[in-house]
């Protein structure tokens, strides 16, 4: 890599040749102050919040857009510098809604954060024109407050550059500009996929999930209702960064410890589900190769990506899994198998969720969602581990403290092949592990299949199963799907089993997932180091193929039958939607 | 000021359709062909309905948010048809300060719409501008591209009238 020489206050620093101004500094352990930059997705310059001094410049410039040259001599913290980041600051409060002490983002916002760091002494030293905006609720899993809006356009940015679909946009002009979708619609009138990926953009307080928290303290606290949580693969691995740990500590033991603390009635592994989500879909995946029908089979965990599936490429819908995910699948058993086996009332349970997604508020109340009849839902909420978090700091529960507790039995066993659904890649692993012992007949020596980990855009790999041939690729973000599935639609990627995630990194990187500053995703890959807890926790596991676990082989043995049985097809199964735009 | 949507019914003959078509095409895959394709529509329709936003969307393969985001934004466009009648006011420097704002009040007195809009019949549109390089004859108003000059708010109806 070509190196640079620059000062930066004073003092040499070597730096990659074409780094922006922004990492050089923080290479030299500086963070400049930053609103609307996010690193490889929103580079626009336009808060005027990074300004630096810059020898030979004309004026200030923006450290986030313009690359260092060598010899260059930047200075980060003069006079100058910080009057003009403070002014210009002060001039984005003047028509922010500073509701901090009630905002959602009250201590994780980055706009109040800077205000603390460069000394804002008067929030209203500048008056705006606090132009009022309707609150968008017209969705099951977003808010948006566009008086909370500081215009940063991050939001645009992730829905429109990284995930390739744009339905927000900066509409109007001065001090009517909002963001918002084509014709000022409400969201749900919008083809939004639902991933969240803007939520855990904002810098604000002006996007944010819709909260269903108070429906689940209502149920705990109702004595004729039973109330049963499952978590996610991924949120054992995200939980922690809410309560001071760095990204990539797993503490599910603590998560566990909390939801019991929390006064639920059942605390269970959803691992358990995504390996019978595996059962499910590899028993399709192979009856699909003997038929030859409705081949690339395509994963359908993921209902961010049913639904952008169903959008955008609904040529597409008959090639998803007809598998409900994980989560619904959960739902689903807990209110037949589990009801029946306990005695309870499936009117009576009220199955929650804890998920690292948007997406699967959306899902939750989608037809075909309930196994036990209309009006009972398979899963009733689903929190995302935001929520939940806010759930234990409203318990006043030492998270910190707490000493590991382990998942309440039946639904306590997940396999490592379930664990690793959390990140890209590992439903297709997961797959492939049971489906080539199937095929083969024979135990798997080498469990890893190492050509579809990892966050490259677009995997593909063969493996040759014996005398069959599986063609398998896998991508996430649906920037990246969009473009997988072009190249399957003209032969240039021919695949026979696709995974699709609608969130860049897969779950591990959820809509749902804790919101880190921009500060921090520029410093710390969070997707690998995230993806890296469900990958150790798999490689540590003695049973790490989903068809090994013994209670999933339970439920088949006492309830479903065989994957793929009539029963199983009535509770485990659903169907889509072709929406279009 | 923000922008109205119109309320009235789109409607377009088969010779505007290919027109619009036939302009995208020629713009497809050119780089920065939004702003051009835009005011070529406008020129076709007069302005920019809903229903030629999506078509202009998916015929240069953008979202439809993006056209609407540019539409709104530059003051060049207008989301609403022009009526029978087009009357405008200016209201710039020269013109304010000779009174243009006594004939705004009364022209949206008279047509009973605001700057902007189109009656629901079709008949009025209306619309307040900024300077129309006509200072000279400030205060100025035009109907149907007509320049009157140095009107009182009594001339107003008159002038109308006769468009009717």
């Amino acid at each position: 890599m070509d190196m640079v020489t620059v000062k930066i206050n004073g003092r040499d620093y070597e730096v990659p040749a074409g780094s922006k101004i922004i990492d050089a500094a923080r290479i030299a352990k500086i963070d400049i102050p930053t609103l609307c930059y996010l690193k490889d997705v929103n580079e626009i310059g336009a808060c005027r919040l990074c300004l630096v001094e810059v020898k030979g410049a004309r004026g200030l410039m923006a450290a986030c857009v313009t690359e260092v040259t060598d010899g260059m001599e930047i200075r980060t913290n003069t006079p100058k510098v910080m009057a003009s980041r403070k002014t210009n600051l002060e001039l984005i409060l003047s028509t922010h809604k500073k509701e901090c002490l009630s905002c959602i983002r009250s201590g994780s916002c980055e706009l109040q954060k800077l205000s603390r760091d460069l000394g804002v002494t008067d929030e209203n030293r500048f008056a705006g024109k606090n132009v009022k905006n309707e609150k968008d609720e017209s969705t099951a899993f977003l808010v948006r407050d566009n008086d909370k809006c500081i215009l940063c356009r991050r939001c645009v940015a992730a829905c429109k550059n990284m995930q390739g679909i744009g339905v927000i946009e900066a509409l109007n002009r001065g001090f009517d500009t909002v963001i918002g979708t084509a014709f000022e619609n409400p969201l749900a009138a919008s083809s939004c996929v639902s991933c969240g990926q803007c939520i855990v953009a904002c810098p604000v307080g002006a996007l944010h999930e819709k909260d269903d928290t108070d429906k689940v303290w209502d149920a705990l606290s109702d004595p004729t209702k039973h109330v049963a949580i499952c978590t996610a693969p991924s949120i054992r691995a995200t939980l922690g960064e809410c309560f001071g740990f760095e990204p990539g500590v797993d503490t599910e033991g603590k998560m566990v410890a909390a939801l019991k603390r929390l006064g639920f009635d059942g605390v269970y592994d959803m691992n358990l589900t995504a390996d019978l989500t595996i059962m499910e879909e590899a028993t399709e995946f192979l009856g699909r190769m003997k038929t030859g029908e409705n081949l690339p089979l395509i994963t359908s965990c993921s209902p961010g990506w049913i639904k952008y599936c169903e959008h955008y490429f609904p040529e597409f819908t008959d090639n998803l899994s007809t598998c409900k995910s994980p989560q619904q699948m959960f739902g689903a058993m807990y209110k037949t198998y589990y009801a029946r086996k306990r005695g309870l009332d499936p009117a009576d349970i009220v199955f929650v969720s804890a998920i690292p997604c948007t997406a699967k508020k959306f899902e939750v109340r989608r037809p075909g969602q309930s196994a036990v009849g209309e009006g009972i839902y398979d899963v009733d909420y689903a929190i995302t581990t935001r929520e939940l978090a806010r759930m234990i700091e409203k318990a006043g529960i030492n998270y910190k403290a707490l000493d590991d507790e382990a998942f309440d039995k039946p639904f306590d066993i997940g396999s490592g092949a379930g664990a690793i659904f959390g990140a890209t890649g590992g439903v297709m692993e997961a797959a492939l592990r049971t489906a080539a012992e199937v095929i083969l007949g024979t135990k798997l020596e080498k469990l890893e299949f190492n050509d579809v980990r990892g966050t490259a855009p677009i995997k593909t790999a063969t493996y040759k199963l014996g005398d069959v041939e599986v063609r398998v690729a896998v991508t996430s973000g649906t920037k990246n799907a969009k473009e997988l599935l072009n190249k399957v639609k003209s032969g240039e990627i021919q695949a026979d089993f696709i995974e699709v995630m609608a969130c860049p990194g897969g779950c591990v990187n959820g809509g749902g997932q804790p919101v880190q500053s921009a500060a921090v995703k520029a410093a710390v890959n969070l997707k690998e180091k995230r993806a890296s807890i469900l990958y150790n926790a798999d490689s540590k596991m003695e049973l790490r193929k989903s068809h090994e676990n013994l209670a999933v082989q339970k439920l088949y043995d006492e309830f479903l039958g065989t994957p793929g049985s009539h029963v199983a097809h009535e509770i485990l199964h659903t169907h889509y939607i072709k929406r279009g735009l | 000021m923000k922008k109205k949507m119109t309320t009235v019914a789109f409607t377009d003959t088969p010779e505007q359709a290919a027109q619009l078509n036939a302009l995208i095409a020629s713009y497809k895959d050119k780089e920065g062909n939004l702003m051009p394709v835009l005011q070529g529509a406008q020129d076709i329709y007069g302005y920019l309905p809903l229903e030629v936003m999506k078509t202009i969307a998916i015929g240069l393969d953008v979202s439809v948010s993006e056209v609407y985001g540019v539409a709104s934004f530059y003051s060049q466009f207008t989301l609403n048809p022009k009526g029978k009648v087009s009357i405008a006011v200016c209201l710039g420097t020269a013109c304010y300060v000779k009174g243009s704002g006594k004939l705004h009040e009364k022209c949206m007195e008279i047509t009973g719409i605001g700057a902007g809009d189109i009656s629901p019949d079709g008949k009025f549109s209306y619309d307040a501008t900024r300077c129309i390089g006509a200072c000279g004859l400030a205060p100025v108003m035009t109907v149907n591209g007509d320049v009157y000059g140095r009107i009182t708010p009594a001339d107003v109806e008159g002038i109308i009238r006769k468009y009717l």
